[in-house]
Parts: structure tokens; C-alpha cells; sequence
């Protein structure tokens, strides 16, 4: 199967310089090699190829477009190609048991957990670490309230589950590599994109004297080959070249915080995701699997540029105060058993009983320090003609509750369902009006998202008492206003789109 | 309203012709002959759809049109689109499994006439969907008063509100062509999301769908 593939992929017309290598089979490579000087020859003869979806950017969400097409009926016959320049696409990602975990996850929502049921890729992931968690705990410095959620307040088994990214990537790798749509990789960069090859003729004398790209949109990559497709999937992340390429205006704004991520290893197993609120920015603690949690800690430039300096163990000691008693109390644990409660009625959640906790301590940091500057960016459109933008493409958002890549995983599945309704009335795939149903489905879902995001992270970034007041009240609130709870759980989780009492 | 009705035009031939209606190409094999083609905005989909389609329309121009759109796709090259009429085509002998021929009956001097040259393009057993609007009082306030005068949807005197025909009548009329109607739809469309849908109202716009007697 492996070799076929080869095979088929090296004897493509203007593609790989590199030959494709199988995973485990040295006999291929040898044939891999004769084949890569005929695959040159024939570069140098042939036309471009033309496809129907071109997707740009073979990262998580990119790679979910692929695998959401090739697992519809209606969508696998479609001819798509892949531009990524990471060799990773080409040979594969090897993820050893061994090795710590990557400071990059992800926290993938239960919403998403089922779309890639849906597709046949959650088998992958499930092979690999990664880590389901029930409860969370959200809390600030000021001591004056907490909330703790738990998936069995909406009476479900995990509030998510959070996975390397190379887990991801890999898993949807496999996925798309068993899956039997017809997919090339070019490990290009694009370099220019051309959405309207040419205008139509105003002399109507019958003559064709039309190319025969006219109706597709031209790609050029930057090692020389170009490829003709009928739409474009730009998934090329925030600092999207598709995006520039089309136009594409964007509203934004750089928060003025960096976010450290790390891996830290505890002594004991961490099944809770904890995030507390300091004067500065959140600090979020993640569990991944064994005795690992997942670092992301946002603050301000200064201070994560001081702290990615620190010794490993001053690092370590800053990690536990800020999770401690660093920057103030602890919140008062109340439980239900307390008489004052008795007027919110039946029906309290059952998490509105757990006391607070200290999350447990860092012993040791299992991976290095990374440092990425935070903003908001939007793009004013998500669609053109024969362009469409998916995840972070379309939109950055603040990492504070886990919701980037949820967002782009959303957007990657409703835009191959939207395909999938075209097809099935013979609309021609770039054409306008059916890529704006798929933008007003995404947009506006997006754009609350990122709202709530943003008025969370101005919210906590104000050191105000009337206004530390109001926050600890909204963390009672939420804590045991068991409807206010369960539809912040549904929403964060996925299964509701927008934050209404619906 | 064109995603609306292809929606049922495949839904109807799928199941008459007893194709896969989960394949990106249902219609593979069957001969489609949309009359009043126009610029081709029904003959391009169904060709995508996998069917052998042929256009014709009365205005060369818009024949004209259509070929330069259709070049554009691959998958539409092959329409064949010529300037005609259905009678010419009649004498021609020419025969379809699919005779498709919407928005056009209001507008012929002759509907029952008409719809005796449909059926003989129809093989025995082959289907015949038309679409039109009823003569209702519904149809005069919104597709003439609304579409041509409030909204400038269509230009002033498009339609003529007494060359429609109900639904009776066209089942009556196509009965006696020899086609039996087998299914009817409306479409309706909601002005909040601004699209169309199928429905069971046929009051203003509807669908026919019938299949020609004989084998």
C-alpha cells in the first residue's frame, strides 16, 4: 500500500523533487530515486495539474479539511493537494513513547472528540499519550471566590482532552494516508496566487479562444511548479499568506502579553485542569498524560522574558507560588452543606459541593521554555471567489480557555460539509454563494467566541477593588448557579454555539 | 432558488431512475435536455451531476453566453447547447430520458401545445419535471406586484398573470400529453435568511415532476 502510494505520488507530473518515502521500506527509496529523475523529466514537458481543492497549510487544521473530505461520500472522489513545506508531510511525524511531552497541546473540546470520531481519526490519537479531564477549577488572586467545574454536572464523562499537537497532526496524517481520496503533498512554499486567471471576452463570436484555466484559480509555488485548482483552503495559520494573497483586510489588536509554555512533571497523576487569574495574566495548568501537566502561563512581555531567564529551579519555585500563595489568598472553601447556600435550591450542581484545592506541585521542568507574543486578529471575510480561510487563517484568539483550535477544527468541518451540499446540486465548488453559506455559519459563531475571549482577558487584567469584587462574585455565580454552570460547560465544551439560555 | 430546485430534480430522478443517491454523480447515463436554457445555470449543475446535457433556448445570445460559462469548467465543456425549439427538435426526432423545462410555460403561446412537444421528447418511461407559477391571488401579489414592482427582482412586465397555470391545469394538460404527474412541490422563500426552500405550499411557485406513459 505503502509503495503504491509511492509510487503514485512520485510519478506525478511538476511535483516532488523529493522522492517519497515509505515508512518502514528501504526497497522503496531506491525506486523512489529512479522515479524522482523521471518525475523531473516530465516537469519539464508537461502542464500543470488541475485539482479541485487546493488546501494551503498542512497543519492540524488543514489536514482536517483533508480527512473531513475524503471521509464523505459525496466529497472523496475530489482530486486535492496539499502545500506545505514541512518534510514532516512527507515522511512522517515518529512520536517516541519515551520522549517527554511537547510544550505545544491542544485542549480539544468533547465537540471536536466526536467530529473526528466522525472521520475515522480519533482512533490515531488514542494510540498515542493524551489526557481526558472531568474537573476544572478557575480562580483568581484575590481570594474572594472560585468555581469548580465538573462533566458530570451536564452529565457527561470528560469537560475535554488535552493532546501534543504532534499527536494531532500525526493522527490526522494517518488518517488522510488510509483514506483513499485522491491527495498529492507538494513540500512547497506559495508564492503567489492568482483568483481570476483572466476576464471573459466581450466579443461573443463563438470562437473559444478561452484558456483552459480560466474557470480555476493559479497557484504558483516556490520551487517554480504551479498548479490549478478550483478552490483554495487557506490554512495557513495567523500570519496566513492566502489571506494577504486575497486581500483579505483584518480588525486586530496585540495584547501587550506573552504566554510561556512548558512541561512540568508532578509526583503524583494530574486529572484536573486548573486555571488561576493573576494580576498580569491567567496561569493555566493542563493535565497530558502520566505525571505531566502543560504550562501556559500569559503575562507581560518583561516578565516573561525574565522568567524564561530563570534557573530551572527558581522557574519552578515561581510556578508553585503563582499556583499557591503567590499574589494572595486562598479562596474560602465552601461546601453545599452550609446553611447559607439552601436558597439556590435543588438542583445544585454536584461540583458546587468540592471544596478549593491547591493544585498539586512542580517538581521537575520536562521540556524547555517557549515564548509566543499574544493578540486578536479577524479577518473582515472569511471568502472570495475560489478562496476560503479556515482556523487561525481566519482567526487568532487569546489561548485562555482553550478554544483556538476548537474554532478552526469547526470552521475546517463546516466548510467541507458546506462542499459536500454543493456537490450535491452540481454547484461549481468556488463559486461565491456557496462559500458564503459557510461563512455565515462560522463568522458569527467565531466572532461571540473571540467577544467572550477578549472581555475575559481585559476583565482579568484590571486590578480594580470594586472590580475584584464584581469578578469574585461572577466566580460564585458561576459556581453555584447550577444553569449559569452547566451552560458555560455546554458552551465551552462545544455542544452549544452560541452562549444563549437556548 | 436554483440550489432549491436541483435539490429536487435530483431527488426525483434519482429515485425514478433508481441511481445512488450518495454518489457525487447520480445522474451518470441519462440524456437531459433543459429547454429555455437561458445562460445555462440549470444545464451546468446537472452536467456536474455526471448527465449528458443538452441546452437549447429560443435567443441566440443566450446561447452564446452559456457556451463561453460552460467552457470555463472542465466538467461542463461538454453541454451541447443550440438554438432552438423544442418543436424543431421534435421533427428531429430526438429523444431524452430527462425533459427539463422550468420558468418556460408561462411565457409560450400555446402551453398545451407545448407540453405535447415535451412528451415526445420524453422516451416511454422517461421523466418530465416542469416548474412554473400558479395562477393564484398569492402569485399575483408576490411574483408580479412584489418581484417586478417593489423589488425590481425581474423587469416590469415579465410575467403575465393570465398565461399562468394552476396546478390542476398543468396536471390536466400533461395528462393528456400522455406524462403523469407523480409529484409536486412549492418553493418558498423566507425574506429573514434570504433563502429559498422546498415546501408543500404551491401557491406561488411549484414543481411538477411526471414520467411519460408507456413501458
Amino acid at each position: 500500500m505503502n509503495r503504491l502510494l509511492a509510487r503514485r505520488f512520485a510519478g506525478n507530473s511538476c511535483l516532488v523533487r523529493v522522492p517519497w518515502r515509505s515508512f518502514c521500506d528501504a526497497a522503496a527509496v531506491n525506486s523512489g530515486t529512479a522515479q524522482a529523475k523521471h518525475a523531473e523529466k516530465q516537469r519539464l514537458t508537461s502542464h500543470s495539474e488541475e485539482y479541485d481543492v487546493a488546501i494551503v497549510g498542512g497543519g492540524m487544521v488543514g489536514m482536517a479539511v483533508a480527512c473531513s473530505l475524503a471521509s464523505m461520500s459525496l466529497t472523496k472522489h475530489l482530486n486535492v493537494a496539499i502545500i506545505d513545506s514541512n518534510p514532516a508531510l512527507v515522511n512522517g511525524i515518529t512520536i517516541k513513547k519515551e520522549d517527554p511531552p511537547d510544550p505545544r497541546v491542544s485542549t480539544v473540546t468533547p465537540a471536536t472528540i466526536s467530529l473526528f470520531k466522525e472521520i475515522g481519526a480519533w482512533e490515531y490519537v488514542q494510540q498515542h499519550r493524551h489526557a481526558y479531564f472531568d474537573k476544572m477549577q478557575v480562580w483568581d488572586y484575590t481570594g474572594l471566590g472560585y468555581t469548580r467545574y465538573n462533566a458530570r454536572d451536564v452529565s457527561k464523562e470528560v469537560l475535554g482532552c488535552v493532546v501534543e499537537n504532534k499527536v494531532l497532526q500525526s493522527s490526522l496524517l494517518s488518517c488522510i494516508q488510509n483514506a483513499d481520496i485522491r491527495k498529492t503533498v507538494f513540500p512547497a512554499r506559495l508564492t503567489s496566487m492568482n483568483l481570476n486567471p483572466s476576464s471573459i471576452p466581450t466579443e461573443l463570436n463563438g470562437t473559444s479562444s478561452t484558456s483552459p484555466w480560466r474557470g480555476f484559480a493559479r497557484l504558483e509555488l516556490s520551487d517554480g511548479t504551479c498548479i490549478h485548482a478550483k478552490l483554495v483552503v487557506g490554512a495557513d495559520g495567523s500570519k496566513s499568506n492566502v489571506r494577504e494573497l486575497s486581500g483579505f483586510k483584518t480588525t486586530g489588536w496585540n495584547y501587550a502579553q506573552n504566554a510561556i509554555i512548558c512541561t512540568v512533571e508532578h509526583t503524583v497523576e494530574n486529572n484536573c485542569a486548573w486555571q488561576r487569574f493573576l494580576p498580569s495574566g491567567p496561569i493555566a495548568v493542563l493535565p497530558i498524560g502520566e505525571n505531566f501537566s502543560n504550562i501556559v502561563w500569559t503575562m507581560s512581555p518583561n516578565e516573561s522574558s525574565e522568567l524564561k531567564s530563570l534557573t530551572e529551579s527558581d522557574f519552578i519555585k515561581s510556578v508553585n507560588h503563582a499556583l499557591d500563595y503567590g499574589y494572595g489568598p486562598h479562596p474560602k472553601s465552601s461546601s453545599a452543606r452550609d446553611g447559607d447556600l439552601s436558597w439556590f435550591g435543588a438542583g445544585l450542581t454536584s461540583s458546587a459541593g468540592e471544596g478549593f484545592t491547591v493544585p498539586p506541585r512542580v517538581v521537575r521542568l520536562a521540556s524547555e521554555r517557549m515564548v509566543f507574543p499574544l493578540s486578536l486578529k479577524h479577518a473582515n471575510s472569511y471568502v472570495a471567489k475560489h478562496v476560503a480561510l479556515v482556523g487561525d487563517a481566519a482567526h487568532t484568539v487569546h489561548p485562555l480557555a482553550g478554544q483556538g483550535v476548537n474554532l478552526g477544527f469547526g470552521d475546517a468541518f463546516a466548510l467541507s460539509r458546506v462542499i459536500g451540499e454543493g456537490i450535491a446540486v452540481g454547484s461549481d465548488i468556488g463559486e461565491v454563494s456557496l462559500l458564503r453559506r459557510y461563512e455565515a455559519e462560522r463568522r458569527p459563531a467565531n466572532i461571540v467566541m473571540m467577544a467572550i475571549l477578549d472581555g475575559f482577558q481585559k476583565v482579568y487584567s484590571i486590578d480594580f477593588g470594586p472590580l475584584n469584587i464584581v469578578r469574585a462574585a461572577a466566580f460564585n455565580a458561576a459556581n453555584y448557579f447550577s444553569p449559569l454552570k452547566r451552560n458555560i460547560i455546554s458552551y465551552a465544551s462545544g455542544e452549544q454555539r452560541l452562549p444563549l439560555f437556548t | 432558488m436554483n440550489p432549491t430546485r436541483l435539490a429536487f430534480i435530483r431527488s426525483t430522478l434519482c429515485r425514478h431512475f433508481r441511481k445512488d443517491t450518495n454518489s457525487a454523480r447520480p445522474l451518470e447515463g441519462l440524456k437531459i435536455i433543459d429547454v429555455g436554457c437561458g445562460g445555462g445555470i440549470l444545464s451546468e449543475p446537472l452536467a456536474r451531476m455526471g448527465a449528458v446535457v443538452t441546452g437549447i433556448d429560443a435567443v441566440d445570445k443566450n446561447i452564446k453566453i452559456a457556451r463561453v460559462h460552460a467552457d470555463l469548467d472542465p466538467g461542463t465543456s461538454n453541454i451541447e447547447y443550440s438554438c432552438t425549439t423544442a418543436e424543431k427538435l421534435v421533427e428531429e426526432q430526438r429523444k431524452f430520458d430527462a425533459v427539463i423545462a422550468l420558468e418556460v410555460i408561462e411565457h409560450v403561446a400555446n402551453p398545451a401545445e407545448f407540453c405535447k412537444s415535451l412528451s415526445a421528447l420524453t422516451t416511454p418511461g422517461g421523466a418530465t419535471v416542469i416548474s412554473t407559477i400558479n395562477r393564484s391571488m398569492r402569485a399575483y401579489a408576490t411574483a408580479i406586484v412584489a418581484a417586478e414592482y417593489i423589488l425590481h427582482w425581474l423587469p416590469k412586465g415579465t410575467h403575465q398573470w393570465s398565461s399562468f397555470l394552476t396546478p390542476e391545469e398543468l396536471a390536466l394538460i400533461l395528462k393528456r400529453a400522455s406524462v403523469s404527474v407523480k409529484e409536486m412541490a412549492g418553493f418558498v422563500y423566507n425574506p429573514l435568511t434570504g433563502r429559498w426552500s422546498l415546501s408543500d405550499d404551491i401557491s406561488v411557485n411549484f414543481i411538477a415532476f411526471g414520467t411519460k406513459d408507456g413501458q
